[in-house]
């Protein structure tokens, strides 16, 4: 199961856990915020190696019918797919 | 068949995490949940993982996943395996610590399950220093590195003790399966992982994880890093089966090991001097493996 983003609500405090144990993979905030540059794919060149997909720390790029898609909500813009893609297919842009 | 990322599970059971851009370490755990499949239940001590991964109520493992003491992620790990299997559940046992959790502060409680024999995997993320509370020397510092313990002065340059060896550690108990990896090579990796799971008993994988802020390298160079580390001969890509050490990548020619410390600010202040030594210890270590491993 991939952890998933939720709609953010407060607790009230019956609701924080008393014990240890909380949903696995739930997620409340993005990491976008923290891009100084994303990483943008030129589909013609892509060969799908899978090579950045594999590499990805953040797990955000993900295929689907011989596409690569990248989940921006998450992307942290480290560059390393930029760097691993032997094709030259991934460029990284700065954030404005 | 062997792992690759065609065939890897496209199921993300970390995500969302808050660990530094470019980091190693989640890339090590990510992947090896991602082998290992959703009936993993992963342990995690203090340590980068656990700090990035369980900021509640953000809970990034899709996974069970518990946060244990700093030195008992292998002891959790012999309870959980115990409590599980007397439930009859299908599961795999997993710890993820880093090198200080493990060669230094848990190494009793990973010696005591090695010698248990429990079926366990033990996964130890090296990014040779304690990187969360701010880059101090470990068991795993390398020799000559800056950290905020080991500064580099004029009397001293970086640590003065070399890298424990964890991996010799470990086999030296006589466990199952003991292997090193780096996240530059991701499928040996991976790999490693997947045979490690087919193992019954205590299996021990250490898996070189580089830390951008604490090595001082662009956040997009870890897996260059990682994979030059390999490369220049000052890490090795070897197993532990069956009692026979085997090396799993031999590079025909090392690259410089003076270009892979230059490019690191840990191992800026690093004199020619310094380097001799470095090199002469990996050629020593790279004679011994020849002669003696398969």
């Amino acid at each position: 199961m991939k952890p998933y983003l939720r709609e953010k609500s407060a607790f009230s405090f019956e609701e924080i856990p008393e014990k240890t144990c909380f949903e696995a993979g739930y997620l409340v905030t993005k990491n976008s915020g923290w891009r100084r540059a994303r990483p943008v794919i030129d589909k013609d060149k892509c060969v799908m190696c899978l090579q950045c997909y594999l590499y990805c720390p953040d797990g955000v790029i993900s295929e689907s019918d011989n596409n690569i898609c990248i989940d921006y909500d998450f992307c942290k813009g480290c560059g390393i797919c930029g760097k691993i893609c032997k094709a030259g297919a991934i460029k990284m842009e700065a954030e404005v | 068949m062997s792992v690759t990322a065609k065939n890897l599970s496209r199921e993300e059971f970390f995500y969302g995490h808050k660990a530094c851009p470019g980091c190693g370490g989640s890339l090590a755990v990510r992947n090896a949940l991602k082998v290992l499949g959703k009936n993993a239940v992963a342990v995690l001590p203090a340590g980068c993982m656990s700090a990035v991964g369980f900021n509640f109520p953000q809970l990034c493992f899709g996974n069970n996943a518990i946060i244990s003491t700093f030195a008992g992620t292998a002891s959790m790990l012999t309870g959980i395996e115990a409590a599980l299997r007397i439930r009859g559940c299908d599961f795999t046992a997993v710890g993820f610590a880093g090198d200080g959790g493990t060669a230094d502060i848990g190494i009793q409680a990973l010696s005591g399950a090695i010698d248990r024999g429990d079926n366990i995997i033990y996964i130890c993320y090296d990014n040779e220093a304690y990187m969360n509370t701010g880059i101090q020397k470990s068991g795993l510092t390398p020799f000559g590195a800056k950290t905020t313990t080991t500064p580099a002065g004029e009397n001293i340059r970086g640590n003065i003790r070399p890298k424990k060896n964890m991996f010799e550690i470990a086999a030296a108990h006589g466990i199952p399966y003991a292997a090193t990896a780096t996240v530059g090579y991701m499928t040996d990796f991976l790999n490693k992982v997947e045979k490690a799971s087919r193992i019954k008993g205590t299996k021990y994988i250490h898996v070189i994880a580089p830390c951008p802020s604490g090595w001082g390298i662009p956040e997009s160079d870890t897996v260059e890093v990682a994979r030059e580390i390999v490369d220049c001969g000052l890490w090795y890509l070897a197993e532990f089966y069956e009692g026979e050490f085997k090396v799993t990548h031999t590079p025909k020619e090392f690259t410089s090991v003076e270009n892979y410390l230059k490019k690191q600010g840990r191992f800026k202040h690093l004199t020619a001097e310094d380097i001799k030594i470095i090199e002469s210890s990996r050629d020593k270590k790279w004679e011994k493996i020849r002669k003696e491993w398969v």
